[in-house]
């Protein structure tokens, strides 16, 4: 069997891609595959899970159709648009989070099951962040003693509180 | 040139260290996705921009800021060439990726190949650690150590409610990617392989073959890693992959168990034809040596080939590859050629062990 691509030399790859039951062979050479980039592992497979992606970012959350009449969504500081977005399925930068920012939920939530991030802080970058995570913590605390009738421990909670909500704010 | 020891030699340091679990899992590995505040996401950024994100990053490694990871390499992947390329893609050190798509693309590794830190891969910054047999834990510990340090002296992209930016929606929030590779021969010799990996995706967790993404199951490794990163802590999520794998373990170990006290003979003998065809067939391609290595390998672990060493085949997975073996070889090889001389690298291996 003859390359497909050169058409010289003999094809030693063979490749079959079944999508929805349309099946489609690619036979090619040594040579024509390592310019295509098909012999790292890996990296031959068409369907990404940005094909994927591109599905679940179409799902239009409020009904059909008012897609049409809505203008384009844009991410002021990269450009990209919302619709090139679902169909790369990749952010050009990360104020496109702001920017599409109430599109996204229901995408996050098909994807994670969640919205709201809540692991790690980074320590510069999330200064504040971290204060307020430690401050709800403390609050769950302190409703916990409180409902155990552990006042003591509660009204130290509470100073603790109150230190870390000045920090927070004056910050 | 330097020696580039990276390319020379198929078997990392690290995967010479004993790891626990390690007859049922070769190594661990956890991977961060961070990205720099400023600058497009790689696949947007300007050449300019992508080489300043670049310079940042391998200042921080230049900076002696790493150096708790002892002597490290910087690597542009400008420097190598394509068959180097692939070597690196075959060692898992690094993504296929970055070394097919990226621009300014570079590397931070450390001398035993542990840590491999990617620079303008999908995302600015990927932090990945490897670790021997089942080490999910403490490849978190140390990947989130490094973290830390390029944190300290670059501007990350975070937001509060939606966590580290990354490029892809699919690695928001925490970044983390853990994944642990198993070898499961047991469980597809008794079938039990589709229903066990079929309940692992349903809790969260996928599976994939040994290059990761869009690769074949080869050998009967399996690569299980999160599937979600968003909502659940790093914490949360290595535990849940960790307990999921335990029980992977356990079944494995149980399948192996039941193999050699149902039918002992047939799976020595399976065992043993595919150690004989190993050390004296003339022709070896990659598929046939996947599969006699994990028979053999299995072999090695129920104790029935004591003569063979679990080093030589971890160093076989990786020298009987495409790219590693014409790079050993010197030069590009047709495929029939690759065929003798994996076939020549296999003999000689297990001649020696």
């Amino acid at each position: 069997m003859q390359c497909q691509e050169c058409g010289k030399r003999p094809a030693t790859l063979h490749f079959t891609k079944i999508v929805g039951g349309e099946k489609t062979e690619l036979h090619i050479c040594e040579s024509c595959a390592r310019e295509k980039g098909e012999l790292i592992p890996g990296a031959q497979s068409g369907f990404s899970i940005h094909n994927l992606l591109s599905g679940f970012m179409n799902f239009d959350p409020t009904g059909a159709g008012t897609e049409l009449k809505q203008p384009a969504v844009r991410c002021d500081t990269c450009g990209m648009t919302y619709s090139q977005f679902s169909k790369i399925g990749r952010f050009g930068c990360s104020e496109c989070y702001k920017h599409f920012s109430n599109r996204l939920d229901p995408l996050l939530k098909r994807v994670h099951g969640n919205t709201v991030h809540s692991g790690k802080v980074p320590k510069r970058a999330g200064g504040k962040v971290k204060v307020k995570r430690e401050i709800d913590e403390l609050k769950k605390h302190m409703q916990n003693r409180i409902e155990q009738e552990d006042f003591e421990t509660a009204a130290k909670l509470r100073d603790r509180i109150k230190e870390l909500e000045k920090e927070a704010n004056g910050g | 040139m330097a020696t580039r020891r990276y390319v020379k030699q198929a078997l990392s340091q690290w995967m010479k260290a004993d790891g626990p679990d390690s007859d049922v899992v070769l190594s661990s590995r956890v991977r961060l996705a961070r990205n720099l505040r400023g600058c497009p996401f790689p696949m947007l950024a300007a050449p300019e921009q992508s080489e300043d994100v670049m310079d940042q990053l391998l200042s921080v490694a230049e900076n002696g800021r790493l150096n708790g990871l002892g002597p490290l390499d910087l690597i542009r992947l400008s420097e190598l060439t394509e068959l180097e390329k692939q070597v690196l893609v075959e060692k898992h050190l690094i993504s296929p990726n970055l070394a097919n798509e990226s621009r300014n693309g570079a590397l931070i590794l450390s001398q035993n190949e542990d840590v491999s830190v990617m620079i303008n891969e999908e995302d600015h910054l990927r932090i990945q650690i490897l670790r021997p047999g089942f080490q999910l834990r403490e490849a978190w510990e140390i990947a989130s150590k490094i973290d830390d340090v390029f944190e300290e002296q670059v501007d990350y992209a975070f937001d509060e409610s939606r966590g580290y930016l990354t490029s892809c929606p699919t690695n928001v929030g925490t970044g983390i990617r853990a994944s642990v590779m198993m070898h499961l021969p047991a469980l597809v010799l008794t079938g039990q392989i589709n229903r066990i990996l079929s309940a692992v995706t349903q809790v969260g967790l996928a599976v994939r073959g040994i290059y990761g993404e869009g690769s074949e199951a080869t050998g009967n490794l399996f690569q299980v890693s999160n599937q979600i990163t968003l909502g659940q802590s790093e914490q949360e999520i290595i535990e849940n992959l960790h307990q999921v794998a335990r029980q992977i373990i356990e079944h494995e170990k149980a399948a192996r168990m039941k193999l050699v006290a149902e039918s002992r003979t047939r799976i020595e003998d399976r065992i043993r034809r595919s150690y004989g065809i190993l050390s004296h067939a003339a022709i070896m391609d990659s598929k046939e040596a996947a599969q006699r290595l994990s028979d053999v390998r299995l072999g090695v672990h129920l104790g029935m080939l004591p003569q063979v060493n679990e080093q030589t085949l971890n160093e076989l997975l990786v020298s009987t590859q495409p790219g590693f073996l014409q790079q050993a070889y010197g030069e590009p090889l047709h495929p029939d050629q690759r065929d003798m001389t994996r076939a020549e690298l296999i003999r000689s291996r297990l001649a020696i062990s």
